[in-house]
């Protein structure tokens, strides 16, 4: 069963996972993963061409017959330029304005350069662009990215292809508190369902992973644990979590209890 | 014949003629019917330019394609 669905950019899904189509051992198990996840979003790339590779096309035929609605990314980019001129090369072969903007400041730990995002941002919305930036947990780069137009956020979890979960559980609550309107989506960094499970029942509205699916032993069956994983965090965040407490509370009625006060 | 220049296709050098249109030269190389996306030193040109783009010496073209991403 899916859990209620979520609007972005004006338009409705009924699946808050979404999936990326990197990594996996073959395209045909990528596409059993698309199915098993039931995803209707899937993010995918652009690379140089080399005119005697025929697996580029192979790749776009298998997505694009998965009838998912394209998020094509701008991975590797280093700069605003760079992003831009991806987006723009992405607008055209992929015949949509949606992009997850990435701009990486850093080599090792593939952290989102917030200076560089938000500028990226900033030109793409004007160019008519539906941004979704992949950016850190900070609140005022979120703002930021907001204020130049951005509608959805993509916060990591975790450094690209870690596994690590939550890194930063304080950063991510303020964020969802702070900012109770804007969907926000965790990108990255997940490497367990029950992290998926954890984040959705947090109040986010999204799961976007890649590497935790593909990398399976069997990713169609990570691809269906997650989705259950995804689908069972919204329902309890819908459901309304109980407050924790420090002290234990009985929960069978304790009037009626028989053997009452007869131990002297 | 006219004068050869070089222009860089995806990092790699090749001579084609000078005051070749983008578009002659991707047919050149056999990428002007696939599903490819173009920019000419790091600057997006749309696929309705190909024809009325002249390429220059040096010039550093990238021609992209679709590849699985995350």
């Amino acid at each position: 069963m899916n859990s209620s669905t979520f609007t972005l950019y004006g338009e409705t899904f009924d699946s808050r996972f979404l999936l990326g189509t990197a990594l996996y051992p073959s395209p045909q198990i990528m596409r059993d993963a698309i199915a098993a996840s039931a995803c209707k979003i899937v993010t995918l790339g652009l690379r140089r061409q080399n005119p005697n590779e025929r697996d580029g096309a192979a790749i776009w035929d298998y997505i694009k017959d998965t009838g998912c609605h394209l998020l094509p990314n701008t991975a590797g980019c280093k700069s605003a330029k760079e992003a831009i001129t991806l987006a723009e090369m992405s607008r055209e072969i992929f015949d949509t304005a949606w992009i997850k903007l990435e701009v990486i400041g850093d080599d090792y730990n593939l952290q989102p350069d917030p200076y560089g995002l938000v500028d990226a941002a900033a030109v793409l919305i004007e160019e008519g662009f539906k941004v979704l930036p992949y950016t850190t947990d900070d609140l005022i780069v979120a703002k930021k990215l907001l204020d130049v137009g951005c509608e959805v956020l993509m916060p990591w979890g975790a450094p690209i292809g870690t596994g690590q979960g939550l890194m930063n559980k304080y950063n991510l609550r303020t964020l969802r508190e702070r900012l109770p309107n804007t969907p926000l989506i965790i990108d990255a960094g997940l490497g367990k369902p029950s992290q998926a499970t954890e984040a959705m029942e947090m109040g986010f509205d999204g799961i976007l992973l890649n590497t935790a699916v593909a990398k399976a032993q069997n990713p169609a069956l990570m691809a269906q644990a997650f989705a259950g994983a995804i689908d069972a965090g919204r329902q309890a965040f819908e459901a309304g979590l109980m407050v924790t407490r420090d002290t234990a509370s009985a929960s069978t009625p304790t009037i009626g209890q028989p053997f009452w006060h007869q131990h002297k | 014949m006219s004068d050869a220049i070089t222009v860089s296709l995806n990092g790699n050098s090749e001579a084609i003629e000078s005051g070749q249109s983008l578009q002659h030269a991707l047919q050149q190389w056999d990428l002007a019917d696939k599903k490819v996306a173009t920019a000419i030193n790091g600057d997006f040109v749309p696929r309705s330019r190909y024809a009325n783009t002249r390429l220059n010496n040096g010039d550093q073209i990238d021609v992209v394609a679709p590849v699985g991403g995350g």
